[in-house]
């Protein structure tokens, strides 16, 4: 699937300081019915973004306009659960294309990374300064530098480095996935199954 | 030679390529697909102008989406009939095997890969499903991907992989009367979190873990998935080899005796190296329940809410959030709390172990008024199995009726949804907020509870009645 290349990103962060946000929260199994991949931004959280008159719920957080940015900061293992990518292309469609928590669960990661979208793993104290920078200012930007692979409060000025496979980043700086580096191994698989 | 890991020995075997500073390309065995996670990798597929490399290698059910009563007429929900009939569609296009609804093969998938023999020890397994952790019961490296590798595997029969770290959880000694799989499972959740697994791969172990049958080696590591582990595993046994051999797609003659020779060796050297280890009694587990919104949160049923006061900060919150949910307090006792539905199935508890169990249990006695049960074959199968065996007199005589095959109340795709508010104690997987329905309450037990529950109309320890 193409998504857009990621280099570096400047924001601001919307914050969710619940932990162990599973993919069931992040879309529900009713929202996972379409056969095609958009609109599933428009049910991302849905049953913590609505209520069941389908009135949005105001004190959580993507129905506060004081927050914004392509930058989502989550608690402590994110993404747990349900192995459903509708996950990672809810996240994309709403528009977020980093994700910062200092603990991801295995499949989101993968589905993330698979999908444009950049995990930032940061230690639990520099993610409670994150949340802490977004409280003192909305507005708080925050730099992702992938090729430098360091996250930067820009108000305080201070910094983290996060790690990301270089095969993955690779994919990630230039829009590519693992499907174009697998075809073009037709011959050494077909050596693998002839063993 | 370096001593190798269960886990060590299945990886390296199907290894095509190392990338440099990357992830291995791994072969895959055999893969499964069903109608939620699959419709989009045929259509990358197309899009790229790629057809499916094996199509001998995968095999598809539908299972989230369909209705568990009245199977022979068309789907209701509209967008469910249409993913189910893009499966087959999809699976007709690429020369797929294709297990439809109302068939014979039908059924949850990680109940009929087991069932048919496709899933054997020394296998790498995958599908687009979290639970896939399930086959690892038979020795097998088997994890649940996402759609973009389904698309991955279908265009090449591989995967781009980490190779994760391992874990060794050994669980030692006799298992308490009442004590099934699933409690194990969720007491070995409860003790190391639901991210306590994360980046590894789980070999259960021990005398405790060598005592299950089959269905309950099936049940444990279909939830290690839960502890966050990529998957759970446990070499293959006797056991193993009895409940494999003779089946559809097993080996014969001389092809068994050449599998099984290879088989005996699929377990870890005495002197691997295990990058985390845990080690459990068996004595101190009793028949387990939860209480709260992830599959950690799980207490012996002769317990009390545990109260907040260790925690601080976001951990607080989040458990505070939880028990609000659920409507519980800290301190409350669990047992005596009225409850509304009881759900038996899925691919945690879906064999035909947990009916037999579930029957025994509530012979001569009588559902409780206030309780809605859905008792749910994992596959037609175990649904014929069931009607062979005479448990569903049993459970007609007990007010209990017999759904057809699917995922059912796991999760809320199908018709099978429990209501805002009320209290469902599930054999499946998963107590997240709304997993079984919008507000819906689910409490995770093993099919033995369950029943213990479906009689009494609240949560009553199973023990009571043995």
């Amino acid at each position: 699937m193409s998504y857009d290349k990621f280099t570096t990103l400047t924001s601001p962060a919307v914050p969710l300081p619940i932990e162990n946000i599973d993919t069931d929260q992040i879309i529900p199994a009713r929202f996972l019915k379409a056969v095609e991949r958009k609109g599933f931004g428009d049910n991302l959280f849905r049953d913590w973004r609505y209520d069941k008159n389908n009135q949005p719920i105001a004190d959580f957080p993507l129905n506060k306009a004081k927050y914004s940015g392509k930058i989502l900061v989550g608690g402590k293992n994110f993404g747990s659960g349900s192995s459903r990518e509708h996950a990672a292309w809810a996240i994309y469609d709403y528009g977020f294309r980093v994700v910062v928590s200092s603990f991801f669960a295995d499949i989101f990661q993968g589905n993330a990374l698979n999908n444009g979208i950049l995990p930032v793993v940061v230690s639990p104290e520099f993610l409670e300064k994150i949340f802490t920078a977004i409280e003192a200012d909305n507005n708080s930007q925050f730099e992702v530098d992938l090729q430098n692979q360091k996250f930067t409060i820009c108000a305080t000025g201070e910094s983290a480095d996060f790690t990301i496979n270089p095969y993955k980043k690779h994919c990630l700086t230039h829009g590519l996935d693992d499907i174009d580096y697998l075809v073009n191994m037709k011959e050494e698989i077909a050596a693998f199954e002839a063993k | 030679m370096k001593a190798k890991t269960l886990f060590d020995k299945i990886w390296d075997a199907h290894v095509v390529k190392e990338v440099e500073g990357g992830p291995s390309v791994l072969y895959i065995d055999q893969h499964l697909i069903h109608e939620v996670t699959s419709p989009v990798a045929f259509l990358g597929l197309e899009s790229r102008g790629l057809k499916v490399l094996r199509p001998e290698k995968t095999v598809a059910t539908p299972d989230h989406n369909v209705p568990t009563i009245n199977q022979h007429l068309s789907i209701k929900d509209e967008l469910s009939r249409h993913q189910v009939e893009m499966l087959k569609r999809n699976c007709e296009k690429h020369g797929i095997v294709h297990h439809g609804l109302g068939s014979d093969g039908h059924g949850v998938v990680h109940i009929i890969g087991p069932e048919m023999g496709l899933t054997k020890p020394g296998m790498t397994i995958v599908c687009g499903d979290s639970h896939t952790s399930t086959h690892g019961a038979f020795g097998a490296i088997a994890f649940g991907i996402g759609t973009s590798e389904v698309e991955m595997v279908l265009a090449s029969q591989c995967i781009m992989q980490p190779k994760p770290k391992k874990m060794l959880i050994s669980v030692n000694g006799k298992l308490n009367k009442g004590v099934t799989a699933k409690d194990i499972a969720l007491y070995v959740i409860a003790q190391i979190s639901t991210s306590g697994g994360t980046g590894h791969f789980v070999e259960f172990a021990g005398s405790a873990i060598e005592s299950l049958s089959m269905e309950g080696r099936m049940t444990l590591c279909n939830m290690s998935i839960e502890c966050g582990a990529r998957g759970g595993m446990i070499a293959p046994d006797q056991t193993t080899f009895d409940y494999v051999k003779g089946r559809q797609f097993a080996p014969k003659g001389e092809e068994w005796d050449n599998a099984l020779a290879y088989w005996k060796t699929l377990k870890s050297d005495a002197d691997a190296v295990f990058d985390t280890l845990y080690e459990f009694d068996a004595a101190n587990i009793e028949p387990m329940i939860t209480f709260g919104t992830n599959p950690g949160m799980g207490i012996g049923i002769s317990q009390y809410v545990p109260n907040s006061d260790k925690l601080t900060g976001n951990d607080k919150l989040t458990y505070e959030k939880s028990l609000k949910y659920m409507g519980y307090d800290q301190g409350d006792k669990m047992v005596g709390k009225q409850i509304d539905y009881v759900f038996v199935g899925s691919c945690t508890n879906g064999r035909i172990e947990d009916f037999r169990a579930f029957a025994a249990f509530v012979n001569g006695k009588k559902k409780a008024a206030n309780v809605t049960a859905w008792i749910v074959p994992g596959s037609r199968a175990v649904e014929k199995q069931i009607i062979a065996e005479g448990l569903v007199e049993i459970l007609n005589e007990a007010g209990f009726e017999l759904r057809q095959p699917g995922c059912s109340a796991c999760l809320a795709m199908n018709d099978d949804k429990i209501p805002e508010g009320k209290y469902s104690v599930s054999t499946s997987n998963r107590n997240f907020e709304g997993r079984q329905g919008p507000g819906a309450r689910t409490l995770l037990a093993s099919p033995l509870t369950a029943a213990a529950a479906a009689v009494t109309g609240r949560i009553t320890d199973p023990r009571e009645f043995l």
